[in-house]
Order: C-alpha cells, then sequence, then structure tokens
C-alpha cells in the first residue's frame, strides 16, 4: 500500500434516542483505544471535526421517516464500504414504527397543532428497507461490547460474533431460574434474541423484547402457551409484541393473529 | 475590510448535541433581524401511540424518547401514575429513586462538561483531541462518567433505557455488598471532582451575563430530584399539576416555531443553572464550597459558567450518593402494592438538562387515554434563541468562523437534547 491511514468510522442518526450511539461514549475505559484504531470521520453527537468521505465503516442508528431520510441514506450507503445498522430503530424501525399499526395523519394531528407542517412517511422503516446494510447489531438499546466486537471484526475483517441464539440461554448460563415456569410472568425470552445477557429475568421481570426475534422463533406457540397457561389477554400479547421491535415481521405477524382475537 | 451590511452566521448540523439540530442569525446593519435554532430531527409521535397502551408501560416506552436520560423520563412516568393511583413512595424505595437520579445526573453532567462543552472553551474540535494534549483530564472524567454509569447500570439494569424501575418502586433491590466497588469509585471522583470543580472556574468566559426567568423544582429540604413545587426568580410559585396552566406556547411572528413560555410572561429558562440560582442553599457544603472556590456566588446569570454549576451539581449528586449508599436501607419489598383506577396525573422531575413534565389521563383499566410530554430542551428553545441575538449583536464584527464557533458554543451552554425536544415541536422550520 502507497499509504497507511487509519480506518475511518463514521456514525448517522436517523429517527431515534441518540442511545446507541451513545454506547459508543459509553466506552469509557474502551473509548480512546478506539479511537487509537480508528479515525473518527463523522460522529457529530461528539465532534465538529467532520471528513469527507468515503468511510470504511458506517454505524447507523435511526429509523428512515422522511422522505429527505430515503436520500440521505443512499448517499451513506454509496460513501460507505461497510454500513451496520445500530438498534432497534436501524433494525426495526423502532417504537416509532407504531405509526405502522395506525394512521400517521391521525397521530401527527393528536401530536402537532399544525399537522400540515409535518413532513414524514407512512411507515417508519428499518435502514434494510432502502438500502443494502452489511450487518444489523439487534437491540434496544445495543450491548456496548457486542458494538465494539462489531466495529473489531470489520477492522479485522472478519464477521461479527454476535449470537442469534435465545435469550433463554443467557438465563440458563447465568444461573437464573426460568421466571415464567417459577414465578408465572410472561415473558418474551424463549423468542428473543440474546446480547442483553438476560437481563429482565434477572431483575425479577419478563422479557420483553429489546433485541427482537432470535433466529427460527417459535412465537405462535409461545403466545399459545401465554394465553393458556399463563392467562395473558388477546390485547395483551398485542401489546407485549407492538413495543421497540414491532415492525419486525415475526413480531408483526404475531401481534396481528391476535389483534381482532375474541376471548 | 469586509464592509458587509448583512451577514448571516448558520451551523446546518450542530455538533456535540443530543439529536439533530440547526441554527441561523441574520444581521443587518450590526443589528440581529432573526435568531433561530432549528429543529428537524424527525417526530417520532410518542403522545400518540402511548394512547391504547397500559400506564405500566410507560415508563419503559418514554424512556426511549431519550438516550441520554432515560431516567428522568422513568421518574416523570412513575410520578405521573402514583399521583394518580394516590400511592406516595417513601423512605428507602424514595431514597432509591434519588440514587438512581444521582447517576444520571453524574454520568450525564460529565458527558456534557467535558466530551460536549470544555473542547469549546480550549478550541478542540472534540475530547478525541483534547485528550491528544489534557489525556490526564479526559481520562478523569471518562471515569467519573462511569461511577455515575455505574449506578444506573446497577440500579436501573444497565445505562440506556434501564429495565428495573416500575410504577411502585422497582423489580429488584440491589444488595448492599454489591455497591462496594461503586462506592469505593464514587468517593474516588468526589476528590476529583473538587479539583475539576475549581479547574472549570479558570476558563475563559465571554462576558454575557443576562436577565432570565429561571424556573425549576424547590423542595423544603432537599436540592430537587423528584419532587417540589415548581418555583421562578420571579415569583413564580406552583403545584406541578398547574404546570399547564401556566407554562403555554406562542407564536411568535419572528419564528415559524411554537414556544414555550411563562403566560403573560416570556421565555424561561430551566436547568442546572435555573435550579443553582433558585436552589444554592440546598445543595451539600462541599458543592457549595466548591462553587466558591470556583469563583461562583449563589446566583449566576452567565450561561457560558454553566459548565461550573454543572460540576457543582456532580459533586452535588457524588455527595448525595454516598449518602444514601452509607445507611443503604435496604426496603423490606422492592415496590409498594397499589390499586389501579383512571383520573389526571402529574409528573415532573428535574431532567440533567431541566424539568421535565408529563401528564397522563388514564381509564379505569389503567390504560392510557392521553398523554402530554414537555422535555427541558423545548422549554428552553425561546430563551436560547434569545441569547443567540444578545450574543451576536455586540460580536457582529467578529470573523464569521469565530462568530459561529461562539454561537455553536452558547447553544452547547443549555446541553440541548434535541431528541428530546423534536417530538414536542409543533411545527418544523421555515426553509430548512
Amino acid at each position: 500500500m502507497a499509504t497507511k491511514r487509519k480506518p475511518r468510522l463514521a456514525v448517522w442518526k436517523f429517527a431515534s434516542c441518540d442511545g446507541c450511539q451513545l454506547s459508543l461514549l459509553d466506552c469509557e475505559e474502551e473509548l480512546l483505544a478506539v479511537v487509537e484504531q480508528v479515525e473518527i470521520a463523522y460522529f457529530l453527537e461528539a465532534s465538529r471535526a467532520v471528513v469527507e468521505g468515503p468511510y470504511d465503516l458506517s454505524l447507523v442508528e435511526g429509523s428512515i421517516t422522511t422522505p429527505t431520510d430515503i436520500e440521505r441514506i443512499r448517499e451513506i450507503r454509496e460513501a460507505s464500504r461497510f454500513l451496520v445498522a445500530i438498534g432497534a430503530c436501524a433494525t426495526a424501525g423502532g417504537i416509532q414504527a407504531l405509526r405502522n399499526f395506525g394512521d400517521v395523519r391521525e397521530f401527527a394531528a393528536a401530536v402537532y397543532a399544525h399537522p400540515e407542517y409535518i413532513e414524514t412517511l407512512k411507515r417508519s422503516a428499518p435502514i434494510a428497507e432502502h438500502v443494502f446494510v452489511d450487518f444489523e447489531l439487534r437491540g434496544c438499546p445495543i450491548n456496548k461490547h457486542q458494538l465494539l466486537e462489531v466495529i473489531a471484526a470489520y477492522l479485522h475483517g472478519r464477521k461479527p460474533n454476535i449470537p442469534t441464539y435465545s435469550v433463554c440461554i443467557e438465563c440458563k448460563l447465568r444461573g437464573t431460574p426460568c421466571i415464567m415456569v417459577a414465578a408465572g410472568v410472561t415473558c418474551l425470552g424463549p423468542v428473543t434474541q440474546a446480547g442483553c445477557h438476560a437481563l429482565c429475568p434477572a431483575y425479577g421481570r419478563g422479557c420483553f423484547g429489546c433485541y427482537g426475534p432470535m433466529e427460527t422463533p417459535n412465537t405462535a406457540s409461545l403466545m399459545a402457551w401465554w394465553c393458556r397457561q399463563l392467562g395473558a389477554a388477546p390485547e395483551t400479547i398485542v401489546r407485549a409484541l407492538r413495543t421497540y421491535n414491532a415492525g419486525n415481521e415475526v413480531f408483526r405477524k404475531e401481534s396481528e393473529a391476535y389483534e381482532y382475537a375474541h376471548d | 475590510m469586509n464592509t458587509l451590511t448583512t451577514k448571516t452566521v448558520r451551523v446546518e448540523a450542530l455538533a456535540r448535541v443530543e439529536g439533530e439540530g440547526a441554527f441561523y442569525v441574520k444581521v443587518r446593519e450590526g443589528k440581529v433581524e432573526d435568531a433561530q435554532l432549528r429543529i428537524y430531527e424527525p417526530p417520532r409521535f410518542f403522545e400518540a401511540f402511548l394512547r391504547g397502551r397500559s400506564y405500566a408501560e410507560a415508563p419503559d416506552i418514554t424512556a426511549r424518547i431519550c438516550g441520554i436520560c432515560p431516567v428522568a423520563y422513568q421518574m416523570s412516568a412513575v410520578h405521573a401514575m402514583e399521583a394518580i393511583f394516590g400511592v406516595r413512595i417513601e423512605g428507602p424505595l424514595r431514597e432509591l429513586r434519588r440514587l438512581l437520579y444521582c447517576g444520571e445526573w453524574i454520568e450525564s453532567h460529565v458527558l456534557h462538561m467535558f466530551m460536549l462543552h470544555a473542547p469549546d472553551f480550549l478550541g478542540y474540535a472534540d475530547a478525541i483531541q483534547m485528550a491528544a494534549d489534557h489525556p490526564n483530564l479526559v481520562l478523569q472524567a471518562l471515569r467519573i462518567k462511569k461511577a455515575g454509569n455505574d449506578i444506573v447500570a446497577l440500579l436501573g439494569g444497565r445505562e440506556i433505557h434501564p429495565i428495573n424501575v416500575r410504577v411502585g418502586g422497582f423489580y429488584r433491590i440491589p444488595k448492599r455488598r454489591e455497591w462496594s466497588r461503586i462506592v469505593e469509585e464514587l468517593k474516588w471522583a468526589r476528590d476529583v471532582m473538587i479539583d475539576l470543580v475549581k479547574w472549570t472556574g479558570q476558563l475563559p468566559f465571554p462576558e454575557f451575563t443576562q436577565q432570565y426567568e429561571f424556573v425549576a423544582l424547590r423542595h423544603p429540604q432537599e436540592y430537587p430530584f423528584n419532587e417540589g413545587r415548581l418555583i421562578s426568580n420571579r415569583g413564580l410559585d406552583i403545584p406541578v399539576s398547574a404546570f399547564e396552566e401556566f407554562m403555554v406556547e406562542e407564536h411568535l411572528p419572528h419564528s415559524t416555531s411554537l414556544h414555550a413560555r411563562i403566560k403573560d410572561r416570556g421565555a424561561y429558562f430551566v436547568g442546572p443553572l435555573a435550579r443553582y440560582n433558585l436552589n444554592f442553599d440546598r445543595l451539600s457544603p462541599a458543592a457549595q464550597e466548591a462553587a466558591r472556590a470556583a469563583g461562583l456566588g449563589p446566583t449566576c446569570n452567565n450561561p457560558f459558567q454553566s459548565i461550573i454549576v454543572r460540576g457543582v451539581e456532580t459533586l452535588y449528586a457524588i455527595d448525595e450518593a454516598l449518602r444514601i449508599l452509607e445507611d443503604y436501607p435496604e426496603p423490606d419489598a422492592p415496590s409498594v402494592p397499589y390499586e389501579v383506577r383512571g383520573g389526571v396525573g402529574h409528573g415532573c422531575t428535574e431532567a440533567p438538562r431541566g424539568i421535565l413534565y408529563h401528564r397522563y389521563m388514564l381509564d379505569d383499566n389503567g390504560m392510557i387515554v392521553s398523554a402530554c410530554i414537555t422535555p427541558p430542551t423545548a422549554q428552553n428553545q425561546a430563551t436560547i434563541e434569545a441569547d443567540l441575538r444578545a450574543f451576536v449583536e455586540p460580536r457582529a464584527h467578529l470573523p464569521l468562523n469565530e462568530l459561529t464557533w461562539q454561537c455553536e458554543q452558547a447553544i452547547r451552554n443549555y446541553d440541548p437534547c434535541i431528541s428530546c425536544a423534536t417530538h414536542f415541536l409543533r411545527l418544523n422550520i421555515e426553509g430548512a
């Protein structure tokens, strides 16, 4: 190579809470080590210095909700060698994808005095709906250690090692007794992807699905169990599946199966 | 010599703030014609999709408005719900809620002071560049920030979008022994913070004192987190439930965005500077002493000095956390029982950036009928714009680059959280 420069890292934001990119700044102990390895070329939350593209690795937070967003994500894709979507907004549309089940004009009228000034799309969409995404890092919020793994993997030209099994495995690893069996608490752990180290069951509450569906989940079976064994009402199931990953197809379809159910 | 009669200071994408915003200031013949803080972050419609959700979901859902201050959203939400159910959280559980808030103040304030604001005073584009020349400063700051995050991570479950907060209390109370490492870190942080507050006192501050109406909570004994009356330095003294009677949104001719104002009075100022001016006597002795050592009296009207005040509040939060952890009374149960009923409830707590107001109406089954959320940055927007006008006029002769950076700094005085403000702003802004 003629010149050896540090790989350029860019962090982009669409509709979101800022929490996933904050995870990078929350890597207090590792932050300076990371910036030794990469050039932070675009990270507005942290710096007013802006380096022109192209970028070696783009981390994209947030969902696509406006016509301008669509143009911008295409430009970012063009300028990026690898593009990783981070967090539930970028991978599933986020909590704001609840609009997908309603009427966005009615939503705007409920919140804003002048809804006609609000420029917004009918749906909140994940990044992959508009451009090719090299990797999706799940979570609401993402796990900062997984984020470091993703950055390290792309710096070394390998695939990130991010497990896609369920939260149940993490409960077993952590030694947490099954909260659904032992305490009769509704828990989405059996169908939710790991990554949080089974946090909620360890704190005595059921998993509420921050990381979205695991690989090959049997959501229909779990929801049937919730109904029969735990007495969950259909509307409870609809709400449980419609939170931060409501826009994910697996959770969406299952929630629709219960939407018009009568008990 | 440049003799332009009009000059526009414009930044299309503000850096080192949370969320996406822009500003522009237009100067003609040395007079500021227009100053706008523009919010172009897309709306997410929280108040709309909260309808039909259970009261119990509000703390987790509203936390997603802001990844920087999720605890504030959770606290305002649970207090509003508890007001409806007629539950008061007392004793150890109340102390633990204060402890959680201490953690959020520490991590949020230190993030702002050293990662976002300090680089302006020292002329760096970011904290990473600053770290090259001041490694110890940045390493110390990161370690203090981590101590705050550790509190939130242990008591809340994780730093961002904690999972342990519920109406009535918590899901699980960490055992005393789980805190021992954090207590040691906080003791270290306390000593270092005293020096860092002094360090902020010697930063170069522009001459910029303004007359503001400061609004903050005031509690009979405590520096405010979760409870108190809303007071101001111009005579406001109301219960939280009267917020919407006194705070209104007005449409101003100079701008197409709506601004929060005190009825018949005008813009107001929330956040660390407001709390400090209205509650100096409630700070811990060490925090008061640190303020004096940094050259601050009991009041401060220069928003650039908010970096000192954030340091003083950080020191207070460390002191308060250590006080709570010293007794660490483990409650009998992680939460108190309550009966769900319908009604309207209000919650207002002191987010790191200022008062965060929630109002919910519930039906008899505890389902949300309507919700209203007013975050601090939306309340400060009119004041930020007023500052831009007042700041630019005497400095209009400065080279554009320099003036632009100073305007950015003037906005960052407020630690604006645009992710929060967005869902509240009623329109997008002209020609953005």
